[in-house]
């Protein structure tokens, strides 16, 4: 009997890291139970996208959204909603603004924003069975490029989409595939760069753990324009579910003969290896990682020759992103030129990103290039929770910059965002609110870059670590304006000589708080303050003796918890601190029941 | 598993697509089973599996079977209101299997409505 529903449980990480999984057994089982195993099908997807309130489920046809699930809720579901047909309020999404659950899934702004073209089939197939990727016109622009195009068509067509890196620096998909088709030496090579190594990024593994196969297809058609046998998935070793996902698509594809021998009957071979990555940041730099292939140091060289000319075994070698790798497919089956009617003038298509931090619908949105920066954070991401205030947004990953509030009409593509001295990169999305103190932002993601930095070039191996010193001296409340002054010349200096990429992006994010963000420095070091008090050692702690006695009634909890004995006072009495013997660890504001602890 | 050829794929792509097709969530029918305690007591799973049988049967894949609450008339249960796009509601009441594979094959695939079997055209207005 065909099924009447189907049952789309969320496995990406995200969701199985909140049991998900446990979940869709309790539910699978409830329904045997139930005797309705013959009309409902459970299907575990990939990432769905909306992670801040997973573990989720979406059930078809009707489009009912339910989150926040867990195995308790399954037998009053399956009773209520699969026997006798009344959807279930409460497990529904309930926005914040208008406190009524919303049932389907398309009227949740955080969905209906969005356009979908590389995270086109999340989900709403199993990313472990080939049928249903191909049920969605999976390997139909394969057969197209191999029995109705020439590579060179090929690479018109994608030529024609506009279609850039999305990997972060936005190069020409179809000029860096040229480059490769033209140059001498053979065996050529196609490689998918699935290193994403940066904090609060997670579009390309959430791309292969839902749906592997877009990427392998758009190698095959990468591997036909540019006459490529053989392929290689270079992913990281910490995305355990992405690595086995892939893993599964490419057996399947080689047992449906789409990797291998004469793919099609057409004659056409390819096939790819997994290469993991040990988690270097740096590798994810195209030459850096082409070494750690070859089973080299992970370090980058100097460029040119270009990966295009010398790549992987000194061969031409085509690397582009995950995400690149997921538009194509689209693009050979409905025309660049559907592609290229999408996005800005220089920036076609759509772009996925990460949205995280101070932001109400935490999640991965995928949306057209052009598109505001309030309409991420406002209309899909649903704005900063708590009534506070936007600060900045970080976008670009840890080397990208921060953009303040002033500035997030600007519409999202490549040439705005490097205008605003941050960047695309590959599509980390940092949201920040008021209480954010954006030296220590600048500090903490140089000490990312500093400690990820591979040391090769003296630029950055010592640069990074002067920056990271001067900022961190800052925050401390030792920051002179010489301090200031040289912190610039540095980040400047690192920019411009460092070897690869993530030395002469990582001084973005210092840069432009510097350049949004001066008068914050000038408090650091001229007031020996922080205005979002984050930098405790600037702060000064007062408990103010009315609340404390009052609301209080002297409870003492602060003078037990204070870890240096810094507190004095009786029961019912003010408390008071001394500053001479306070560390400024922050644990009495923490501890105090009353708010009667002040910061300054 | 044999290795594919072009014409296989395509196959492959038939076979499959009816198995997800449910997700689009787009249908040209749609076939509510009202499924209240007054519908299920008087035995609208039975007809909620001949609706699944008949969709199977006929390979229909542009008509959607879903269930709902109580329509509100009880003592007429078993019910089933059939929607075509752009075309008024029809609420067939007193339903039997038989009656199912009749609606089926006159209505959702002949377009026809079945006047002896339904209760009314149309929807309450709701606010």
């Amino acid at each position: 009997m065909a099924y009447r529903m189907h049952l789309m449980v969320c496995a990406g990480t995200g969701c199985v890291s909140n049991r998900s999984l446990d979940f869709r057994d309790a539910l699978q089982k409830e329904i045997e139970k139930r005797g309705l195993d013959n009309e409902i099908q459970v299907v575990t997807t990939g990432c769905n996208g909306f992670c801040g309130v997973g573990p989720l489920m979406v059930v078809q046809p009707d489009g009912i959204f339910y989150q926040q699930l867990s195995p308790k809720d399954v037998p009053y579901l399956v009773e209520e909603h699969f026997l006798k047909g009344r959807p279930v309020k409460k497990l529904m999404y309930v926005p914040p603004e208008t406190k009524a659950p919303v049932p389907k899934m398309m009227d949740i702004p955080f969905f209906s924003r969005q356009m979908l073209i590389a995270l086109r089939n999340r989900g709403l197939i199993d990313p472990e069975n080939i049928d249903e990727y191909i049920a969605r016109d999976g390997y139909a622009a394969l057969a197209k490029a191999l029995t109705q195009m020439t590579p060179d068509e090929i690479l018109t067509e994608v030529k024609i989409s506009g279609l850039r890196g999305r990997g972060g620096a936005g190069f020409p998909t179809g000029t860096k595939w040229e480059a490769v088709k033209v140059a001498e030496g053979e065996p050529k090579y196609v490689i998918c760069n699935g290193d994403e190594g940066d904090p609060g990024a997670f579009m390309d593994r959430s791309i292969v753990e839902s749906d592997p196969h877009s990427v392998i297809e758009g190698m095959l058609i990468g591997a036909r324009a540019i006459g490529a046998r053989w392929g290689v998935v270079y992913i990281r070793n910490e995305y355990p579910l992405a690595v086995q996902r892939i893993n599964i698509a490419i057996a399947q594809a080689r047992e449906y003969g789409l990797l291998g021998d004469n793919i099609l009957d057409t004659g056409f071979d390819f096939d790819i290896s997994v290469s993991k990555g040990a988690g270097a940041f740096v590798c994810g730099e195209a030459t850096a990682l082409v070494a750690a292939v070859e089973g080299r140091l992970g370090e980058p060289r100097a460029r040119p020759p270009r990966l295009a000319e010398k790549g992987l075994w000194g061969k031409p070698t085509c690397l582009n992103n995950v995400e690149t790798w997921a538009n194509v497919p689209p693009i050979i089956n409905r025309g660049g030129k559907w592609f290229a009617e999408i996005g800005t003038e220089k920036s076609k298509g759509t772009k996925v990103f990460s949205l995280v931090g101070k932001i109400k619908s935490t999640g991965l949105v995928e949306v057209p290039m052009g598109i505001t920066l309030r309409e991420i954070i406002y209309d899909i991401g649903g704005g900063i929770p708590g009534g506070k205030k936007l600060k900045a947004v970080q976008t670009g990953g840890p080397s990208g910059g921060c953009i303040p509030t002033d500035m997030i009409d600007l519409p999202v593509d490549f040439e705005t965002l490097t205008e605003a001295g941050s960047m695309m990169g590959s599509g980390g999305m940092v949201v920040m609110d008021e209480d954010t103190c954006m030296v220590d932002v600048a500090r903490y993601f140089l000490s990312f870059t500093q400690d990820e930095s591979c040391g090769k070039c003296t630029p950055c191996r010592e640069g990074t670590k002067l920056m990271l010193d001067i900022l961190t001296k800052i925050t401390e409340g030792h920051g002179t304006m010489e301090d200031l002054e040289s912190l610039e010349e540095v980040a400047k200096i690192v920019a411009e000589t460092s070897l690869c990429g993530l030395g002469t992006s990582a001084p973005n994010p210092v840069l432009t708080t510097i350049r949004y963000f001066r008068d914050e420095y000038l408090k650091h070091i001229e007031a020996h303050k922080c205005p979002s008090h984050v930098c405790r050692q600037l702060n000064t702690y007062k408990i103010d003796p009315e609340i404390c006695v009052q609301r209080g009634h002297g409870c003492g909890v602060c003078r037990r918890e204070c870890p240096e004995k810094a507190i004095f006072g009786e029961k019912n009495q003010p408390h008071r601190i001394d500053i001479s013997l306070c560390s400024k660890c922050g644990t009495c504001v923490d501890m105090c029941h009353f708010n009667a602890v002040t910061v300054e | 598993m044999p290795k594919l050829k072009l014409e296989d794929l395509a196959a492959v792509r038939e076979k499959a697509r009816k198995a997800v097709s449910l997700r689009d969530g787009a249908a040209r029918v749609r076939v509510t089973i009202h499924m209240g305690t007054c519908g299920l007591a008087a035995g609208s799973r039975k007809i909620l599996e001949a609706a699944l049988r008949e969709v199977e049967g006929h390979d229909l894949r542009d008509v959607m079977v879903t269930t709902s609450g109580c329509a509100g008339l009880c003592s007429r249960e078993p019910m089933a209101t059939v929607e075509v796009v752009d075309e008024a509601p029809v609420k067939y009441v007193d339903l039997t299997e038989g009656k199912v594979k009749e609606i089926f094959t006159e209505h959702v695939l002949g377009g026809k409505i079945l006047q002896q079997y339904a209760l009314a055209i149309g929807s309450e207005r709701t606010y």
